[in-house]
């Protein structure tokens, strides 16, 4: 590895403090709720999504109870409200904003060396709008519900559903500009506000993901806002846009959906797939494999999830060759995505590996998303889509890249990261049996729902015929296992706020800038401007060092 | 009903044999693929976990070589993929010659099919086995999707057009037909059966149903009530153009474009005929939409499809 200024660091821990963190700068209420930190801003934003979690999650497990027998439990219309329900809150209630507005939010400033966002306002701003956006959305379920499906497909969206089908729909459209504003920030922020040294190919990847995921956010985002928006005109005023009565296309409103919502898929993946590339370095002890090829691979999917909408559409009966088109680009999009596993994998060969709990939670990112890809291209095979679309292999698929995946790096980041920014340690044994626990409810609840998507079980659905219970009966055992091992961390680390012991700056022993201050970060980051004078994830595993990207090396 | 824990599906069509065989190929590679990542992993794991004294040294420095050999490698294998799956989607979305054709219209929340011979069902279709059947299809209100697990066929059913599909079972029996595509309340009901039956069955069932009036006289009737005749009879005097062997030719259109005159145009033609006037006629045709129920269209379409004869080049 090629490290310029190498000094020994001292082996004492830093000096005591001497400014007050960013928690304790400020207890009153009003410091909190108009800070301008991105560190409280991004501690907001975990609030709220948390929040949002809990709730889409609720309504997931009043469906796979329903779900345990064929007769089920809920009325038809109840269930048909709380799948269209869990799906809006869980999309852009919990996974779009998850880890760009929390880990993005509170460490894209400190792994690139800033004091700040660029616009530390917008990303206040970006917080009250997420949560107008979220009142909306709770008065659409408070009242009722919608029940179109979280895709609103027209003509039953704009005129046939009863429901508060306006009100969700507003709430997305309002949701979509604090996306906006969130992501405009990133990329200013990562162009203009790098430390000294700090080139683009010194970036940890978790920049780069979240610099991808800003770009994809940005220009994505303003085709969602106007597809409710005609959403809304043609349910109020019967303009004939999608409504073949009136002289419109329903597959209109298809494509301009997806157009947004399948890139809005690479929104959620993207930055899990950033943080995990932290999280393998870090505790296999050794340097990425192929770090130039995983910044590739990150930004040919953020320019090809554009050019993929309609495999949505292979059986609503676009022309047959547009269909092949669609699916050639789809094949292309597996392609970065095979290296970055391929590469996540290689990245254990001749490490020093250790197995905690953000480690557990990484190495299930893995294998969670091999497998939503490898189903993945089975999708995206025409013919083998024709029988599979809309049925729960399709339901299956996206849960192990949205959930499966993108979950699981969400709490490998919140434990990767939890010393740093609450300075306390949680307690790892709890932890990695919160990890393990996850993987085992999470296979245990989808996997059967691959075997049923074959069968021809359709999704959205609340009844079934009665020889499918055995399977629905397991995922929904599955499902309870889901719930303890969420839940979990939520207590332990609740405990860890009060009970934990103290975090040093840099626990893990990891090289990014964040670690080189002390934790919780202090109120303004850094008390001099680092200067950057190496790639990140310098570990060395024949010789337990790690050098930071400041240049000091450590013994572990 | 047997309690036996189910794995896979029927198959009972020709279409489902050749889905099958590529659902199988890439259940093969999905395995490949989950076995190397799975594999490498575990043994990277046990082998290089921080307690083992396993030599760190010479780790590979140029990643490159490794990243273009498994780029590559999963490129043609998803190439061959796409190639495979694209020849087949072809194939089921371009219907063959068929022996019998029936009509769907879908609606909140059934299934209705009319036979060539005039018999309708609800729910269900009666079909024979070995025979080449292709379904028309109509939405009288939402997206519905027409699917059959046990023949791998399924097609959303959009208003506002006609879809094709066909399929050939290849076995006798009941099985499941149900609605894909969320279309409301009771989506998840939706259902109905396919029942195929041997080649007698099947005549005895169409001839049980009591039936007078075809399909074709049907729409005749049709096309006389609504005034089409007035018009588009071979006798009339009015400047229309002359619907004998329309069906399948290629129709220039007043706008330039040139349609291929098939059930999707007939209907598109009856319900938005200022959208597809042909070239050489006054755009004068009255605009049936909202007076004809997408049956009535159906009937039409198969009374058009029945005037057999040389299409005139020009009146």
């Amino acid at each position: 590895m090629s490290v310029t200024t190498v000094e020994r660091a001292a082996s004492v821990e830093p000096p005591a403090r001497s400014q007050p963190s960013y928690l304790t700068s400020g207890n009153t209420i009003a410091s909190w709720l108009l800070t301008r930190d991105h560190k409280r801003i991004a501690l907001l934003f975990l609030a709220s999504i948390t929040f949002y979690f809990f709730i889409g999650g609720i309504a997931a497990t009043l469906m796979r109870l329903n779900l345990a027998t064929p007769q089920g439990l809920l009325q038809p219309a109840v269930y048909n409200r709380m799948f269209t329900m869990h799906g809006i809150i869980m999309v852009w209630f919990f996974l779009i904003p998850s880890i760009p507005t929390t880990f993005g939010n509170f460490f894209v400033p400190l792994m690139i060396g800033a004091r700040d966002l660029a616009f530390p306002r917008v990303n206040l701003a970006s917080w009250y709008v997420f949560n107008l956006s979220g009142l909306v959305v709770l008065y659409a379920l408070i009242m009722g519900g919608a029940d179109t499906g979280w895709t609103f497909y027209t003509p039953l969206s704009t005129v046939y559903a009863n429901g508060y089908v306006f009100a969700a729909a507003m709430a997305v459209f309002i949701n979509g500009f604090s996306s906006i504003m969130t992501s405009l920030n990133f990329i200013v922020t990562i162009h203009r506000m790098r430390a000294p040294g700090m080139t683009w190919m010194r970036l940890p990847l978790f920049v780069w993901a979240i610099y991808a995921v800003s770009i994809v956010m940005l220009t994505a985002t303003p085709v969602l806002a106007m597809d409710t928006f005609l959403l809304a005109v043609e349910r109020f005023i019967g303009v004939g846009l999608f409504d073949p009565n009136h002289g419109g296309d329903p597959l209109l409103w298809q494509h301009m959906f997806w157009f947004y919502s399948h890139p809005a898929v690479y929104i959620m993946i993207l930055p899990a797939m950033g943080v995990v590339s932290e999280l393998i370095p870090c505790f296999a002890r050794r340097p990425i494999f192929g770090y130039s090829g995983m910044t590739i691979a990150l930004m040919s999917l953020a320019i090809l999830s554009f050019f993929v909408w309609a495999h949505h559409m292979f059986v609503a009966g676009i022309s047959i060759y547009a269909g092949i088109v669609f699916s050639l680009m789809t094949f292309f999009v597996a392609v970065p995505s095979a290296i970055k596993v391929f590469n996540w994998t290689v990245s254990l060969h001749k490490g020093s590996i250790v197995f905690d709990a953000p480690m557990l939670y990484a190495l299930g990112f893995v294998l969670l998303f091999t497998v939503g890809g490898v189903t993945g291209l089975m999708l995206a095979t025409l013919a083998v889509d024709v029988d599979l679309h809309g049925t729960y292999f399709v339901i299956a698929h996206f849960h192990y890249i949205m959930v499966g995946a993108t979950v699981s790096a969400f709490f490998g980041a919140l434990h990767y990261w939890w010393p740093k920014i609450t300075g306390r340690l949680y307690p790892e044994m709890w932890a990695r049996f919160a990890a393990i626990l996850t993987y085992v409810g999470f296979n245990l609840t989808f996997f059967p729902q691959f075997i049923l998507g074959y069968l021809g079980m359709a999704r959205r659905s609340y009844t079934y015929p009665a020889v499918w219970q055995s399977w629905n009966l397991l995922s929904s055992a599955g499902a309870s296992i889901l719930a303890v091992a969420y839940v979990l961390p939520l207590l332990y680390l609740g405990w860890s706020l009060f009970r934990g012991l103290k975090a040093t700056a840099n626990p893990w022993g990891a090289t990014g800038l964040e670690w080189t201050i002390s934790s919780p970060p202090p109120k303004h980051n850094f008390e001099r401007t680092p200067v950057v004078v190496t790639e990140p994830y310098c570990y060395d595993p024949e010789r337990h060092t790690f050098v930071t990207q400041e240049g000091v090396l450590h013994d572990e | 009903m047997d309690h036996w824990i189910p794995f896979w599906p029927d198959t009972a069509a020709v279409n489902a044999v050749v889905v099958n065989n590529l659902y199988i190929a890439e259940l093969g590679l999905a395995g490949v693929i989950m076995a190397t990542v799975i594999g490498m992993m575990l043994t990277f794991c046990i082998r290089y976990w921080r307690g083992s004294p396993a030599s760190r040294a010479n780790r590979v420095q140029k990643t490159w070589h490794f990243e273009i050999a498994w780029t590559v490698a999963t490129l043609a294998a998803f190439l061959v993929l796409f190639v495979w799956g694209a020849q087949v989607y072809v194939w089921l979305f371009e219907p063959p010659p068929a022996d019998e054709e029936d009509y769907v219209v879908a609606k909140q929340w059934m299934w209705k099919i009319e036979h060539p011979g005039g018999q309708r069902e609800i729910d269900a279709l009666h079909v024979p086995v070995d025979k080449t059947i292709k379904l028309v299809m109509a939405s009288e209100d939402v997206i519905h999707s027409f699917f059959v697990p046990a023949f791998r066929i399924k097609h959303d059913v959009v208003p506002g057009t006609l879809e094709v599909i066909w399929f050939k079972a290849d076995k006798t029996g009941v099985f499941r037909l149900e609605c894909t595509q969320y279309c409301g309340l009771q989506h998840a009901t939706m259902t109905g059966q396919v029942d195929v039956l041997t080649g007698a069955d099947y005549a005895r069932w169409l001839t049980d149903q009591g039936v007078h009036n075809s399909l074709v006289q049907q729409g005749e009737a049709v096309f006389r009530a609504h005034g089409c005749s007035g018009c588009h009879d071979q006798n009339s005097t009015v400047h229309a153009p002359s619907l004998v062997g329309l069906y399948g030719t290629l129709v220039h259109l007043q706008d330039g474009s040139v349609q291929l005159a098939d059930e999707a145009y007939i209907r598109d033609c009856i319900l938005n005929p200022r959208s597809f006037t042909v070239a050489g006629y006054p755009p004068i045709m009255p605009d049936f939409s909202g007076q004809i129920s997408e049956g009535d269209v159906f009937e039409l379409i198969a009374y058009i499809k029945s005037l057999k004869g040389a299409q005139e080049p020009d009146k």
